[in-house]
């Protein structure tokens, strides 16, 4: 029997939730003996246990998805979206930010103890899939006694884990707020992905995963893997808007390969700036996942032949014109195959130029759809 | 009558038509009036699809399901009798090809109710006689150049689409500029010259639907197998 056990961190400013001798099995066929979550919570939970709402966080994502995050000393990743009085109001509903397994913010991955050897996991982790995060999900949302979640909201990874819910768990949520996914990984997205993850394993430092805090991190193949996939969270439009070919504090170009041009100087700054909170193995395994991720052939099968009900289910997809990583596109298709079996599925494609990017950004339209979509529903379900 | 009064007539009456406790498309929901009004009064369970981007996320906001698409290319993800009754209220003359959104709307409905402005009316006649020029009136208001409706066509001509279609009018309401409404079956010349809009119940000939018996039950059977 496993053992479940509450401890809040301090140093992290979150709740760390441990289940041991729990023997987790991974799709891959491993098993973790023990897993530790970090969470964070936001809001009261009703008496009725039914206003529950899991925010999921996309790849670099954390607990924190709003308030303070003490790890950057910013404010969380999606404040402007969740918190009192915002779209996702704390003031009315419960709100649980989990650190996804395989991560690098408290939750069991690979810059966490192996306790069977005692030395850190490194590149010894176990891979982990879309489908591992969001079972280890559920496991901790039945600890905190809560039978049925009101709403899953993601967007990008956190997408997939949203869609991932509707598959595993339909009995367990009344909606999921699905935005920027797809069914599947493209293979561009893989392709970039690897990119990414061949600068990380290219850093000598890196030596097969077992660099460790104490030494030196491979942080020039991280920043340089950050900074290809954030073109990709951008437009070319926005690229445009926001930078031109403006220089960078000089009126003329330097014939070198310094920055010269403020994009240059930003895409180095955000890869920086990254190695600062992210660690390396936790990006390789993390965007693993998400390229695993594949329910190309397989999503009709899923939500017809359930196992458990999902006719209640409700399904709000939402999409980007200029995202070009997950385009509208491949959100139709999980749209299309939904009508197909009659659910509940609404969808809507925002219009901006901010590209991927734009679940995280300030786009009025998606904070007024969310908004609307969970009070009018929490409503229709609570009267 | 104002446009919104005539729509909000053309709701009413296309509530006649409907039972109680159905499965409702309707096309061209906007933020979800109609389908507001089907749910409250009819305990309809509804779907819409809004190709205007803000209409459809109001619609969303509300609660309602709704597709921010285009009916023209959208209703095809749609099963075979998905729904009791598909509506498309006063846009099929907008659509680029009326004929197969027809076959459609009796494809994924077991019925449909098609309502729109009736071409015939004597008003748009006398208009195009006297003054040589498009008609503009308060159900066609616009100028030759920008409307949005490109395909014009009288009560007459719609019948006998349905008849080439093998579609069967089960019911047809027809309403005058003044709102008075009454049955067009009755005198098709006439009605076709006074009638202002018309509203059609209209179903497939000899259809019955299939009846599949809890198929819920088989799907669990076979669950896990499929999955």
């Amino acid at each position: 029997m496993s053992d479940i056990k509450f401890t809040t961190d301090n140093k992290l400013d979150c709740d760390i939730i441990f289940f041991n001798n729990i023997d987790f099995s991974l799709e891959s066929g491993e098993k973790l003996k023990n897993l530790k979550i970090a969470f964070k919570t936001f809001g009261k939970l009703n008496s009725e246990k039914s206003n529950g709402i899991l925010v999921c966080h996309a790849l670099t994502g954390d607990q924190y998805v709003t308030g303070n995050n003490p790890i950057t000393k910013k404010n969380g990743w999606w404040s402007r979206m969740v918190g009192p009085n915002k779209p996702i109001d704390t003031n009315k509903f419960f709100v649980i930010c989990s650190n996804v397994i395989g991560g690098c913010a408290g939750s069991t991955g690979p810059k966490e103890l192996n306790e069977d050897k005692n030395i850190i996991y490194g590149g010894e982790f176990p891979s982990v899939t879309i489908k591992d995060m969001v079972k280890a999900q559920s496991l901790l949302v039945d600890a905190l006694n809560i039978s049925k979640l009101f709403s899953v909201i993601g967007g990008s990874m956190g997408a997939m884990q949203a869609l991932q819910w509707a598959i595993d768990f339909p009995e367990k949520i009344s909606n999921i707020i699905h935005i920027a996914g797809a069914l599947k990984h493209s293979a561009q997205n893989i392709a970039f992905h690897e990119v990414g993850r061949q600068a990380i394993m290219n850093d000598p430092v890196w030596k097969k995963g077992t660099y460790s805090d104490n030494s030196e991190r491979p942080e020039r193949g991280l920043s340089v893997a950050r900074m290809i996939a954030h073109i990709t969270y951008l437009s070319e439009d926005a690229m445009h808007r926001k930078f031109g070919r403006k220089l960078q504090s000089r009126d003329i170009i330097s014939f070198g390969f310094d920055a010269d041009f403020q994009v240059e100087s930003y895409l180095r700054y955000q890869g920086k700036s990254f190695v600062e909170r992210f660690d390396a193995n936790s990006y390789l395994y993390l965007t693993r996942a998400m390229d695993y991720f594949d329910y190309d052939e397989t999503f009709n099968k899923k939500i017809e032949f359930s196992q458990n009900s999902n006719d209640h289910l409700k399904y709000l997809i939402v999409s980007f014109t200029s995202d070009w990583l997950f385009p509208t596109q491949e959100s139709k298709i999980i749209v299309n195959n939904l009508n197909q079996l009659s659910k509940q599925v609404s969808f809507l494609e925002i219009e901006t130029d901010k590209g991927h990017d734009s679940f995280l950004l300030d786009e009025p339209q998606l904070d007024t759809l969310i908004n609307g979509f969970l009070v009018s529903n929490f409503k229709e379900l609570n009267e | 009558m104002n446009k919104i009064a005539s729509i909000r007539k053309d709701w009413g009456l296309i509530e006649t038509l409907i039972e109680e406790n159905r499965n409702i498309l309707d096309i061209g929901c906007g933020d979800g009036m109609l389908m507001e009004q089907l749910q409250k009064n009819l305990n309809a369970k509804t779907h819409g699809i809004e190709l205007d981007r803000e209409l459809a996320s109001k619609a969303i906001a509300k609660g309602f399901n709704v597709i921010h698409g285009d009916a023209e290319i959208d209703l095809a993800q749609y099963s075979n009798h998905s729904f009791d009754y598909v509506i498309l209220s006063q846009t099929l003359q907008a659509m680029m090809r009326p004929k197969d959104i027809l076959s459609e709307l009796l494809r994924i409905g077991s019925k449909a109710i098609v309502s729109f402005p009736n071409f015939g009316h004597w008003k748009i006649r006398f208009q195009l006689l006297i003054s040589g020029r498009m008609p503009v009136t308060e159900s066609l208001p616009y100028t030759w150049y920008d409307t949005p409706n490109i395909h014009f066509f009288t009560i007459k001509d719609f019948l006998n689409l349905c008849n080439e279609m093998n579609i069967v009018v089960e019911k047809s309401i027809g309403l005058t500029s003044k709102g008075k409404q009454f049955d067009i079956s009755e005198s098709l010349t006439s009605v076709n010259f006074f009638t202002h809009e018309a509203i059609f119940l209209l179903s497939y000939k000899n259809f019955e639907p299939i009846k599949i018996k809890s198929t819920k039950k088989i799907f669990n059977k076979n669950s896990v197998i499929a999955s």
